[in-house]
């Protein structure tokens, strides 16, 4: 370690916490309180600075970078509007548990408080959206600051943490010496569960006749995808997954049912609803997840919940083995035990359940009636799936292409599908490609959204041809916001108020305009070339623009309000039955 | 007070530092918690605070701000005081009116409440009382309203009974 006692700036030593974080990427935006900070960036070359168009494309970047390497992001703003900016990404990250850093620029500490240029209350601002937040009054705190700060993001639930680093403050001088550990006397997160929770919740699976396993991004953030898996296959019970979860189990398995939920599939919520023994792990029972509580409840079911944060547990649903810890380390003591106590299982009731989720399989509720006229969106998805071989990281944005997206894009890895499930933020999609592309430079990554939500930072366009990121965007364009559309049709008897998307640009030419290749799809023929063609330009950003089928709907659907087995389904599919 | 919404109090002990008042009055706004009352001031060891909250809710209600506010990186310690044994005390400063033909009644209420007169102007008296946030309402609720020209109370503090102590 490169430490002494020479003096030097509050920007010098933040960028030598950078270094000793082993940090890759920065993105971030320049302005006059982060400017000593931007001139000791100028002067090292261990991390890259990526600058994107916008704040919030930074932090989304930066999410990114971490949803799919699991490592901490980093973003830069500068005070004021800079941090007021990074609100919506900060918010993004905080509600879906993503480690990152954010560090602000402040106005000097002598300015604080009297409406100084560009000076808000970024602490005050970001308070209610980050794990936790510092505001640095002196140079000597900035080392242990940002120790403290990486820690934090990563460590227990992760979350963001932001720095806000006044510019005076940056331009102190004093010796750098960074902490070699962090002891918070407030802070230390369970890592190992209770081994007699653990078994009692293996005896309750075991023992149980309609076993289910419902499981959410804890797994992915957790790294516990491996245990996962070996979990189910040693005691062969169903499993499905949350939105965030997608990809910590194989969506080939045939034990996988798909995603549950408000646009989950038939058999993954039915199973959901009708299993009398349930082990959730790092899932937290969202209202998307389990629809109406009470409805959820009405079916008695023991629930076991594996979470690393207390609060997640009884939070919505009383749950009846709660146990505290880390997944993957939960997941692993609970494998042992199988390995080492062989429980006995009750295979003929097993037998009976699966039966019974097969049956539910059997009504295809993801099918759609192929058009030769009109490109269907789940075509398109499927299209991808196959041109990408599955290999993809596919991000998302906001709306029906999302749910086409989780639904049709099998994903058999963890840390392939990024996207915004607790916030729902449009705009992400383009910034999360970027902050894939950036930390997996050779991978194929596709950005799935729509008309509207591209429109939220079209501005990156110009980023991605800075960096020349092979990026493709796969916009399913139907002229609406089709998710606000498909709602208005349902419970607004057609009143399309506001959504409907006018005054488009010619996406091909805005595309090229930026110096990237633009394609518009209209033909459902034409979709499998255009994708080959867009995968093949291995070194160009893609934008490929399908014009799709204006009145396509997301199904099976869980209206507001409603429970897990009252779906609505695809007009052609049984209804009838349900 | 209702028995599916007691009324709880929560003792917290949390690092000494600007902005931890508000992390713990933003997360009440936030979740839609209620504060009846929030008092805060260092311990003995000046780099920890002590909070004494006031709040009621369903056991759900309260198991949830417990485990919020132990999320809170800040928050050292949380201790639901109604868990067991423990004494509450409030001080209220009451300023009353007494004029010639009121000044002994008042004086004599005073003692009954085992309160303190701590000033005395021509026409009005201070009173000092503390007690129970019960108590201090019930020698509101014996006065005669328009008797009463001020009030100012401090919010409960509370503390675990014999050995029940909540410290680092």
């Amino acid at each position: 370690m490169e430490q002494g006692s020479k003096k030097i700036t509050g920007a010098e030593i933040l960028t030598r916490c950078l270094h000793e974080e082993k940090v890759e990427f920065v993105f971030g935006y320049p302005g006059g309180a982060v400017l000593h900070i931007y001139d000791a960036i100028f002067h090292q070359d261990k991390f890259k600075h990526i600058l994107v168009r916008h704040e919030q494309a930074a932090l989304h970047a930066a999410d990114a970078y971490a949803r799919s390497t699991g490592k901490v992001g980093v973003a830069l703003v500068t005070s004021g509007p800079g941090a007021t900016n990074a609100v919506t990404g900060i918010a993004t990250a905080y509600m879906d548990s993503i480690p990152m850093v954010i560090i602000s620029g402040q106005v000097p500490t002598y300015a604080i408080g009297e409406d100084a240029f560009q000076e808000c209350d970024t602490v005050g601002i970001t308070r209610p959206c980050v794990k936790h937040n510092f505001l640095v009054k002196d140079v000597k705190d900035i080392a242990a600051t940002m120790k403290k700060a990486f820690y934090v993001a990563a460590s227990g639930r992760p979350g963001p943490v932001l720095v806000d680093i006044p510019k005076d403050i940056t331009a102190h001088l004093c010796q750098f010496d960074y902490p070699e550990s962090v002891n918070l006397r407030s802070y230390s997160p369970v890592t190992k569960g209770h081994l007699g929770q653990i078994k009692k919740a293996l005896k309750l699976l075991a023992e149980a006749k309609r076993p289910m396993v419902y499981s959410g991004g804890g797994v992915v953030l957790g790294e516990a995808s491996a245990h996962l898996i070996k979990l189910i296959q040693s005691l062969n019970i169903p499993i499905t997954s949350t939105l965030m979860g997608l990809g910590g189990f194989p969506a080939s398995d045939q034990k996988f049912l798909g995603m549950l939920g408000m646009h989950g599939t038939y058999e993954a919520n039915m199973a959901m609803q009708e299993c009398d023994v349930l082990l959730a792990v790092g899932a937290r029972f969202d209202d998307r997840v389990i629809g109406n509580t009470a409805h959820f409840l009405s079916n008695p079911r023991t629930i076991i919940h594996i979470d690393i944060d207390p609060s997640s547990i009884s939070k919505r649903v009383k749950i009846d083995v709660p146990i505290v810890g880390d997944v993957k380390s939960v997941l692993a003591d609970m494998n042992e035990l199988i390995a080492s106590e062989k429980p006995a299982q009750n295979t003929s009731a097993l037998a009976a359940w699966f039966k019974q989720i097969e049956a539910w399989r059997s009504k295809k509720c993801l099918s759609f009636t192929q058009s030769t006229e009109f490109i269907k969106p789940q075509y398109v998805i499927q299209k991808l799936h196959e041109v990408t071989k599955g290999e993809a990281f596919v991000t998302s944005d906001v709306g029906q292409h999302q749910m086409w997206a989780a639904q049709y894009y099998k994903f058999n890895e963890p840390r392939r599908w990024i996207n915004s499930g607790g916030l729902g933020t449009m705009g992400v999609g383009l910034p999360y490609a970027m902050g894939v592309q950036f930390a997996h430079p050779n991978a194929q990554v596709a950005c799935v959204t729509g008309e509207g939500s591209i429109q939220m930072n079209i501005q990156e366009l110009s980023t991605c041809a800075q960096y020349h990121l092979p990026i493709k965007v796969i916009m399913l364009n139907n002229r609406y916001l089709g998710m606000v559309r498909q709602w208005q049709e349902f419970f607004y008897e057609n009143r399309y108020s506001e959504s409907y998307m006018d005054s488009l640009p010619d996406f091909v030419k805005l595309a090229e305009a930026y110096g990237h290749v633009g394609m518009q799809i209209t033909k459902p023929g034409d979709v499998e070339g255009a994708l080959k063609e867009a995968f093949d330009m291995k070194s160009r950003f893609v934008f490929l623009d399908f014009i799709t089928d204006q009145k396509e709907n997301v199904f099976p659907m869980i209206p507001g309000g409603k429970g897990l087995s009252e779906m609505i389904l695809a007009n052609d599919i049984g209804a009838e039955d349900l | 007070m209702t028995t599916h919404n007691p009324r709880h109090i929560i003792s917290l002990l949390m690092e000494n530092e600007s902005g931890a008042l508000s992390r713990v009055a933003g997360l009440f706004s936030a979740r839609g918690y209620n504060i009846e009352s929030l008092t805060v001031a260092a311990t003995e060891d000046p780099t920890l605070s002590r909070m004494t909250i006031v709040t009621s809710g369903s056991e759900a209600v309260i198991e949830q701000i417990i485990k919020q506010l132990n999320k809170l990186i800040d928050v050292v310690k949380v201790l639901d005081l109604n868990d067991g044994k423990f004494i509450e005390r409030e001080l209220m400063l009451v300023k009353v009116k007494a004029t010639t033909a009121f000044r002994e009644e008042m004086k004599r209420m005073c003692d009954i409440f085992r309160g303190r007169i701590i000033d005395v102007a021509d026409g009005s008296f201070t009173i000092e009382l503390t007690g129970s946030g019960y108590k201090l309402d019930a020698f509101i609720e014996s006065l005669d309203k328009t008797a009463i020209l001020e009030t100012v109370r401090t919010g409960a503090s509370g503390i675990g009974r014999g050995d029940r102590i909540l410290k680092v």
